[in-house]
């Protein structure tokens, strides 16, 4: 029988694979990849506590969570884009214009 | 007519401000000098308008108030116009004089560059002086005050592509601010002092007078306030302490110096006392102080003018002198003989100045003819000049002889008045007598010097420029005549009794000043006919050695003053040096004051203000040099402070 603790483990688990990702990868693609993960082990946990506890208002919830990831993803990608345009590379090394 | 008494100084300030405005445009000579003398000339019409319906009137005080000025709790202050005697004669001098320097100027200016800006200048003095003596209260006059004095800064700095113009007109602008600060405290000490303890918050003249007893006759509040005020006429009426800036104004056009330097606004500060003649003769102390300042300034003045040979410096140190008679008379309460020896004075000095333009403008012509560049103002280099200049040396021989006090004339009648109240006067001294009649014989002396080093004796002018001399326009010399005129008539006026004359002025202004002086017990000389007489011949006598002295030395041998010179090397030069006044002044007040100017800017400014502003900076910088060193600019720090961020404050929830 899969008991809430089993979704909530697995949320856990996707969310530090999540951190781990955006701490140690350099493409900025897969670090924000790895935030698109996040952000559904984070959905995950609402979804099956709105299960367990019979609210409705953790899976409306998810619907606001993952429009603002596609508003994100868009914003996102473009500024990835545009970024790749003038230094032809993705790494995060790269991203420091704003360093003193 | 007292209600057009807000048209006087309306007048000028029109003129002021066309010609200021549009002068630039208007470009013609003629018109521009005709609506600055008409302006005058109309305030001249109504104030004689005004003169004839107080002369007939028995009330002798009449207000007029245009508007509130402010009001702030109990100040109420209002522009207010106050005609009585004695601002009436004032405005008669100031007008009537004021129109014919106008018109002189209009010839005497003629081809100068920013000629209607002398003239808006001009009419603004004249309305600025206008105010000061129609005020009706403190502050009014205050504005007139000030008004004045700038005006006389900016004509005193009319050249002022001339380095020593500008030069002149500053130190005479910040010698009368010292003045000026006086007064301010005087007045200050006044309303406060009158209103806090006796209830009457108020700078009006007329309740001044009214409720200036309330102060206590001879209080130390009361000479203190007055000290105070005679500090601001010091100041504007170039005595000593503060009387340096008077020769040096002589670097402004010549009518300026007839009526600013001359004629007017240097009697401001007789015409202030006489204005708060009440609360004066509550001070014996103080008018103790005058009457010393007055005497000292006019024997000192008149020592310096007996060595000058520039014609106009030697006139600018014979009207410091003649101011100081003015104080003299204030000093022992003979508020009238002041008021009428500015009124003499006015007009024999006006005409003295104003035909030492005449000859400054010829000399000026013939040597610019004849390409000389000889000082056309320095009397060394003229002589001679009464046979090319007849009109103007008549007029100039007429006031001269005025100012030296021969009988007849006006100067006669106004110097032995003083004369007598200084040695009869209940407030009076035989020492302060001594002094004057020195003086008096000084002055005669360094005049007829003027006189004849001038228009007498060898023509000592380039040769070539002498076909170039003649006798200046109608314009000039129609005023020459008219003031000479004054200048012998002007006297009678005020005739004495023991001559056969009846005070008239005196009478006239007794509603002034004949309350004040009843009060607080200033009596007029009481001397027997014959000594009265007495002094008369020997002030006379004074001045006719002086004029004997002057003729044997400038006329009948001109080697003798060479000779004296060699003689008394260092009393010539000290003389000449004007006593080392300015020198002195600058060792002890100027340079000091310049020192701590530059010690405040090196030593305060730049260190201690500065220091605070760039050590804020420094201080910002260098923690800001700390913090920065956390903007790695590596994005993987970033994300790691926010998680160890979130970690670290959820632990706090769950754990703490």
């Amino acid at each position: 029988m899969l008991t809430v603790y089993h979704y909530l483990g697995l949320s856990a688990i996707l969310f530090a694979l999540g951190t781990y990702g955006v701490l140690t990868r350099r493409n900025a693609i897969v670090i924000f990849m790895c935030i698109e993960l996040m952000l559904n082990a984070v959905n995950l946990t609402f979804i099956s506590l709105s299960s367990y506890l019979n609210n409705l208002d953790g899976q409306i919830f998810v619907f606001f969570v993952m429009s603002v990831a596609a508003a994100e993803a868009a914003v996102g990608l473009a500024l990835m884009i545009a970024f790749f345009r003038n230094k032809e590379s993705v790494e995060v090394e790269d991203f420091n214009l704003l360093k003193w | 007519m007292y209600d057009k008494l807000w048209l006087i100084p309306f007048f000028p300030l029109l003129g002021s401000i066309i010609n200021g405005l549009l002068g630039k445009k208007i470009k013609n000579e003629t018109i521009i000098g005709g609506i600055g003398t008409l302006a005058i000339f109309s305030s001249f019409i109504v104030s004689v308008l005004c003169f004839m319906e107080l002369r007939l009137d028995t009330v002798k005080s009449h207000q007029q108030v245009i508007a509130s000025w402010m009001s702030v709790g109990n100040l109420q202050i209002e522009w207010g116009f106050l005609l009585d005697p004695l601002s009436a004669v004032m405005l008669l001098v100031v007008t009537g004089v004021g129109s014919l320097i106008h018109l002189y100027s209009i010839g005497y200016m003629h081809g100068e560059e920013g000629f209607y800006r002398y003239f808006s200048y001009l009419n603004l003095f004249a309305f600025s002086m206008l105010m000061l003596v129609l005020g009706n209260n403190a502050m009014v006059m205050f504005v007139g005050w000030e008004g004045v004095g700038l005006c006389s800064y900016l004509l005193i700095g009319y050249y002022f592509h001339k380095q020593s113009a500008g030069d002149a007109a500053k130190k005479a602008f910040v010698v009368n601010r010292i003045g000026d600060f006086g007064f301010l405290l005087g007045i200050f000490l006044l309303f406060w002092t009158l209103g806090s303890e006796h209830g009457i918050w108020t700078l009006n003249f007329v309740e001044i007078a009214q409720h200036g007893h309330l102060l206590g006759a001879g209080s130390v509040v009361v000479t203190i306030i007055t000290l105070c005020f005679f500090l601001g006429a010091t100041g504007k009426s170039a005595q000593i302490p503060l009387y340096t800036w008077l020769p040096d104004a002589m670097e402004g056009p010549t009518p300026v110096s007839a009526l600013i330097h001359a004629a007017t606004m240097v009697t401001a500060g007789v015409y202030m006392i006489g204005r708060m003649n009440g609360l004066f003769a509550m001070a014996p102390d103080t008018m103790l102080v005058i009457a010393i300042v007055g005497a000292a300034t006019a024997i000192f003045a008149a020592s310096i003018g007996l060595a000058q040979n520039d014609i106009k410096r030697v006139l600018a140190y014979s009207t410091v002198s003649q101011l100081g008679y003015m104080f003299l008379a204030m000093g022992v309460g003979a508020f009238t003989a002041g008021i009428f020896h500015l009124m003499t004075h006015a007009f024999f000095k006006a005409c003295l100045f104003l035909g030492s333009g005449s000859v400054i403008h010829a000399m000026h012509h013939a040597l610019h003819k004849a390409h000389a560049h000889d000082d056309p103002q320095d009397m060394r280099n003229m002589g001679g000049l009464r046979k090319h200049m007849p009109i103007t040396f008549l007029t100039f021989l007429i006031s001269t002889i005025a100012i030296a006090g021969l009988p007849g004339l006006s100067g006669f009648f106004s110097k032995d008045e003083i004369l007598l109240w200084s040695l009869a006067g209940n407030r009076g001294h035989w020492l302060l007598w001594l002094v004057a009649s020195l003086a008096a014989g000084m002055t005669a002396f360094y005049m007829f010097r003027l006189v004849f080093m001038t228009f007498f004796g060898k023509e000592r002018i380039a040769e070539k420029a002498k076909s170039y001399l003649h006798e200046s326009p109608l314009v000039i010399t129609i005023p020459l005549i008219v003031l000479a005129v004054l200048a012998v008539f002007g006297g009678y006026l005020n005739v004495p009794a023991v001559l056969g004359g009846a005070h008239r002025l005196e009478t006239f202004l007794s509603p002034v000043f004949g309350a004040a002086q009843q009060a607080y017990g200033i009596e007029p000389p009481h001397m027997s006919h014959a000594a009265e007489y007495g002094l008369m011949g020997l002030a006379v006598g004074i001045a006719l050695v002086g004029i004997g002295l002057a003729y044997l030395m400038y006329v009948k041998n001109p080697e003798m003053p060479a000779q004296l010179v060699a003689k008394a090397q260092g009393l010539y030069r000290a003389i000449f040096n004007k006593w080392y006044v300015d020198e002195i002044y600058d060792a002890l007040f100027v340079n000091p004051t310049k020192k701590a100017g530059t010690f405040l800017w090196k030593g305060f400014d730049v260190v201690v203000v500065d220091g605070i502003v760039n050590g804020v900076g420094y201080i910002v910088k260098g923690f800001s040099g700390a913090l920065r060193l956390t903007q790695s600019g590596l994005v993987h720090n970033y994300a790691l402070a926010m998680v160890v961020g979130v970690i670290v404050m959820v632990a706090y929830y769950v754990f703490g």
